[in-house]
């Protein structure tokens, strides 16, 4: 694998193609052949076919919750999220550097785990009296749980970077902390904030691990895309769960780009 | 005063939503003492489900780790059309559902799938449950190497190409010892995610106890069946998996500034 030979000048095209050429191909084989796969799948019996499957009542009303119950967990989780990474950032207390590596928790730990984890919780059993398994607050809770890093961890960088001299500069002009914070602070933060959320949604769209124990999967109440199309590859209904596939795809895809041009507007 | 009151709103935050629940299912766990969660952590069927899980980790993490060096040397150091749209594809993994991802996999190596013909058997055995792997941890090492190899450069890979080196001594000698830090928190990332996977497995696996259960899917399991106990004992365990995850994740980002 003359992979480093991309340097020289003479030798650049081929070697750095043969990078080029092993990734690609690992990337179709697993990721994009499969997809493919499913788009195929889902207007093989046409657009009409497609339109029926993805509309149906149930399928309809799932992806209404889908949608609305992420752009509620992103933006709740943009606002505490921005929070608790100025509190990381400018605060100084003991342990500071424990919570902040307690952050990556929902990443590192397993979806199933942190259903069952919030369902110990909050859920039947639960110790101090609070029982939501099964409704919508639930999935919200789930949702909040798996997604809570991306604004945190989006928003920190840009917070140590950002120069304290503004901020000093607004003060001695009479500003209050938090008319330095409006002005001054939030918007440098707010394209961080907004690709963290924006991160956080797609998260959420598409989540499944952590909602199946918690939400009950109570049809047109709280049930999920993910798990609606679940359900449907289950009942052999393949049709309905690649159509249902789409429509995630589609939604991850739109937000994956909105993220791309958010970035190219930061730099 | 403003300060001391964002610091505990945070905190209450991050302790309502984290630490408490994690913390109550390790208390959960041990409630009823050590020994019953030995005997339920060592069934045959746990047993089964955790080397499995170590196995598909194994084979998937590595291969992801190769791919990941060589996307992120062809996204850093190659110039190609289409650079922009191969960059934006590796994100794929991250958005997609999970039932999405084991719905594909159907698809395509079911038997009547794309490649069903070719008479292999994917869905429902081992290699189903890799590939639902090596998908979903598919960018992690990528998206740790490509920042690094960008702030080194090139130039001490030019040197050592000048000197005589041929590309793959350059990459062993000089570009791996440099990206090292960034291949190992990548591996790190991908390997907490294998090992928790639940959605797609989930779909492809077809849950055979003891030969296609992972450890998610036995939790799962478990809390169906009204196992609370065994369904906690195995969280608890993916748990302790996740912090020592948390605890690498936590030295190597020390390790890297140092580095740096």
């Amino acid at each position: 694998m003359s992979v480093a030979v991309a340097l020289r000048p003479s030798r650049r095209a081929p070697s750095g193609a043969l990078a080029l050429g092993l990734s690609t191909l690992w990337l179709s084989l697993i990721v994009l052949i499969p997809l493919a796969a499913v788009v195929a799948r889902s207007v093989d019996g046409g657009m009409g076919d497609f339109w029926a499957s993805a509309t149906t009542k149930q399928a309809l009303d799932a992806l209404q919750f889908t949608l609305i119950v992420s752009l509620v967990v992103a933006a709740i989780n943009a606002a505490f999220g921005t929070l608790v990474a100025w509190v990381l950032v400018r605060d100084r207390f003991r342990g500071r550097g424990f919570v902040n590596a307690l952050i990556d928790l929902p990443f590192a730990l397993p979806t199933i785990v942190a259903g069952l984890t919030l369902l110990a919780l909050y859920g039947p059993r639960s110790p101090i009296g609070v029982d939501v398994a099964f409704t919508k607050v639930a999935v919200a809770m789930a949702l909040l749980f798996v997604t809570l890093p991306f604004v945190i961890r989006s928003v920190q960088p840009v917070l140590i970077e950002l120069d304290r001299e503004m901020e000093e500069a607004a003060a001695s002009l009479g500003a209050g902390p938090l008319t330095t914070f409006r002005r001054i602070i939030l918007p440098n933060l707010v394209p961080a904030i907004l690709s963290g959320a924006a991160l956080a949604f797609s998260r959420a769209v598409g989540e499944f691990g952590s909602i199946i124990l918690l939400s009950g999967n109570i049809p047109f109440d709280t049930q999920v895309s993910s798990v609606y199309a679940f359900k449907q590859i289950e009942s052999d209904n393949i049709d309905g769960a690649a159509a249902v596939s789409v429509v995630l795809l589609v939604v991850a895809l739109a937000v994956l780009l909105g993220i791309r041009g958010l970035e190219r507007w930061r730099a | 005063m403003a300060r001391l009151t964002l610091r505990f709103v945070a905190l209450a935050y991050l302790g309502v939503l984290l630490v408490v629940p994690v913390g109550v299912v390790f208390y959960r766990t041990f409630e009823h003492g050590l020994g019953s969660v030995y005997d339920s952590i060592t069934t045959p069927a746990a047993k089964g489900a955790f080397w499995l899980t170590v196995e598909v980790a194994a084979i998937a993490v590595p291969l992801n780790a190769v791919f990941g060096v060589l996307a992120a040397i062809a996204l850093v150091r190659g110039r190609f059309p289409g650079k922009r749209l191969f960059d934006a594809l590796l994100d794929l993994p991250f958005a997609v559902s999970p039932v999405v991802v084991g719905l594909a996999l159907l698809l395509v190596w079911g038997v009547d799938g794309w490649f069903g013909g070719l008479g292999l058997q994917v869905i429902f055995s081992l290699p189903g449950i890799v590939l639902a792997t090596i998908f979903v941890s598919l960018p992690f090492v990528a998206r740790e190497v490509a920042p690094v190899l960008r702030e080194i450069g090139d130039e001490q890979e030019q040197a050592a190409a000048t000197l005589g080196a041929n590309g793959w001594q350059t990459f062993r000698r000089v570009t791996l010892p440099a990206i090292r830090w960034g291949l190992v928190y990548g591996v790190v990332l991908a390997t907490a995610r294998a090992i928790g996977e639940f959605g797609a497995v989930s779909v492809v696996s077809g849950k055979i106890s003891g030969e296609t259960e992972t450890l998610t899917l036995l939790v799962e399991k478990r809390f169906q069946n009204f196992d609370l106990a065994g369904a906690y004992a195995a969280s608890a365990l993916l748990a302790v998996i996740a912090l020592a995850t948390l605890i690498a994740m936590t030295v190597l980002n020390k390790r890297r500034e140092d580095t740096t």
